[in-house]
């Protein structure tokens, strides 16, 4: 009895905590199913209208934007591809750059290594106007180039990988030194499929945080075209209703990765500490 | 390093190049250009600059609004830590009594953390609009919520736009902390001492501490650099200056007041302030605690 007392106790907790989390996304997404016209008289929404289609086609497919020119369809696909760019380019750049640092003696090692973790003491935000002006000297302005470079400059995946690449036995290398394997082959055959879990974390990791950025794509795209899901939420027009619509649409992308992926992810987290 | 490596003249630097150039020409450039805006003097129109010595520093610690920025940003990491801290570690701890469901609350408890905290502000925007909004009407109700002439309740919103996601992120490691805590350590407790309560609070939470460090680290750091786009799309810092943190004010001053010797100075007081902090992580990750 006591116990089955304690247990409840337990899951109206739990209950409680969904409540707060769940609760201000359904009210936005309730509302998002109605007109504006009914948004503005009568306030947001605990139940479904009946303008879901109407609503999420219009604002998907619907030139907006300040001048018109970019669907929110183009939005999320800009967002991807900066997103995917991002992970991509910092995995395997730091793949390597740690490879490099745990595995091989270099000159100046420890020159190279603070080089390297000193960044970690810089996000974009404290450098945010000279990247600017290095991007409009580079001719970067409006150009996925220019969305990407800067924030794959990172070297919080080199520190995982370098955590995690110290984690592996040196038997490993001595058997693999007696067959006579180069250090390429070594880096291709052995740690890339032994990092797979790894790869695969911070992959997601640098994915959702790439699809989030916020402050970067708003200085880097003064052309519409190059509008991205996360800062086109703010400068974007339209009726409320359709603002609903895309604060919902806008979360899609990382919460599904999030939720599918979770145990790799939090896999990956913990294999590090 | 290990033991064991490869001995070569110059492959290691195969490696090493793309990490270095990509941040030699990002990082370093922009970094580089940041100390020398904060040791010049523009003039207004821009067409001349001298060297100034601390002269940007002198200015950024004799004006009024940094010290309110610095404040504010105190309070903020301090508050959302405590908040976001006490109820992750609630949560987590009922998710990892409970026998039913446990999966299904992780799940659902998840993926806030996901979500961008400038669509997270976006939100909060309406939730506190006086034309929609339902916290706006229920605090209004209370005691007459005002955000944009009062600072309190300008801190309310602001404060709990920046809270909700980050609940996620403490839930999730705290989870994994107590999940990490081995099964015999608590049952040989639990002959020792029977109140549940007393058990937490002397054998639980002590052996939690690793993952409280590392989880106020990250809070702050988010209270620091993330809640940008919380702040820029809720109160983008009203009333007069009372909610800018220090990241949002330099942004501020640089781009919109293109005061770039400000701006610069303010960058550098930040990166001192990441650089104390990053001392006790880089302390905390590279040696003492281990999860096994």
């Amino acid at each position: 009895m006591k116990k089955y007392i304690s247990s409840t106790i337990n899951h109206f907790i739990l209950s409680i905590g969904l409540l707060i989390m769940i609760v201000p996304i359904w009210i936005i997404f309730a509302s998002s199913t109605h007109s504006s016209l009914f948004i503005n008289t009568n306030g947001l929404q605990f139940f479904l209208g009946d303008n879901f289609i109407e609503n999420y086609s219009r604002v998907l497919f619907k030139q907006s934007g300040f001048f018109n020119e970019i669907t929110a369809l183009k939005m999320f696909f800009n967002s991807f591809v900066m997103a995917t760019g991002i992970a991509t380019l910092s995995v395997i750049t730091s793949l390597m750059a740690a490879y490099g640092l745990v595995y091989f003696k270099v000159k100046y090692a420890t020159i190279i290594f603070w080089l390297i973790f000193i960044t970690l003491l810089v996000p974009l935000e404290l450098r945010i106007m000279p990247s600017y002006i290095v991007m409009s000297k580079l001719n970067l302005v409006n150009t996925f180039a220019g969305l990407i470079l800067p924030i794959s400059a990172s070297a919080i995946a080199t520190f995982f990988f370098r955590q995690f690449y110290k984690s592996i036995p040196d038997e490993l290398l001595e058997a693999a030194k007696l067959d006579g394997t180069n250090s390429l082959r070594f880096f291709l055959d052995f740690l890339i499929p032994l990092s797979k879990t790894m790869i695969a974390a911070v992959f997601i990791f640098m994915f959702v945080f790439g699809y989030n950025q916020y402050l970067w794509p708003l200085i880097m795209t003064t052309s519409e075209q190059y509008w991205t899901v996360v800062m086109g939420l703010k400068t974007m027009y339209g009726s409320i209703s359709d603002r609903f619509a895309f604060v919902i649409m806008s979360m899609i992308p990382p919460i599904i990765i999030i939720i599918f992926l979770q145990k790799l992810f939090i896999q990956g987290i913990f294999q590090n500490k | 390093m290990k033991k064991v490596q490869f001995k070569s003249n110059y492959s290691q630097y195969f490696f090493l190049a793309p990490q270095l150039l990509i941040l030699l020409i990002f990082l370093y450039w922009p970094i580089i250009q940041t100390f020398k805006d904060a040791f010049t003097m523009q003039d207004a129109f821009g067409f001349g600059s001298q060297f100034a010595g601390f002269d940007n520093f002198l200015f950024i610690f004799s004006d009024p609004s940094y010290f309110t920025a610095f404040k504010f940003t105190i309070i903020y990491s301090f508050v959302i830590t405590l908040i976001t801290g006490s109820i992750g570690l609630l949560l987590a701890v009922q998710a990892n009594k409970v026998m039913h469901g446990k999966s299904a609350y992780k799940t659902l408890l998840i993926w806030p953390y996901a979500i961008a905290p400038a669509v997270v502000g976006v939100m909060a925007n309406y939730f506190f609009s006086e034309r929609y909004g339902l916290l706006h009407h229920l605090f209004n109700n209370l005691w007459g919520f005002n955000w944009y002439e009062n600072v309190f309740d300008a801190y309310i919103y602001v404060i709990i736009a920046g809270s909700w996601k980050q609940i996620s992120a403490n839930f999730i490691f705290f989870l994994a902390g107590l999940q990490a805590i081995q099964k015999t350590v608590i049952e040989a407790s639990i002959i020792d001492c029977k109140s549940n309560i007393r058990r937490f609070w002397t054998i639980t939470f002590p052996l939690l501490m690793p993952t409280t460090f590392f989880l106020i680290i990250i809070n702050i750091t988010y209270a620091f650099f993330d809640t940008f786009g919380i702040i820029d799309t809720t109160t983008i810092g009203a009333p007069g200056s009372e909610t800018k943190t220090l990241v949002y004010k330099a942004y501020i001053d640089g781009f919109k007041g293109l005061d770039l010797g400000s701006a610069g100075a303010q960058s550098i007081m930040m990166m001192i302030i990441v650089l104390v902090i990053t001392i006790f992580q880089f302390r905390y990750i590279e040696g003492k605690i281990h999860y096994n």
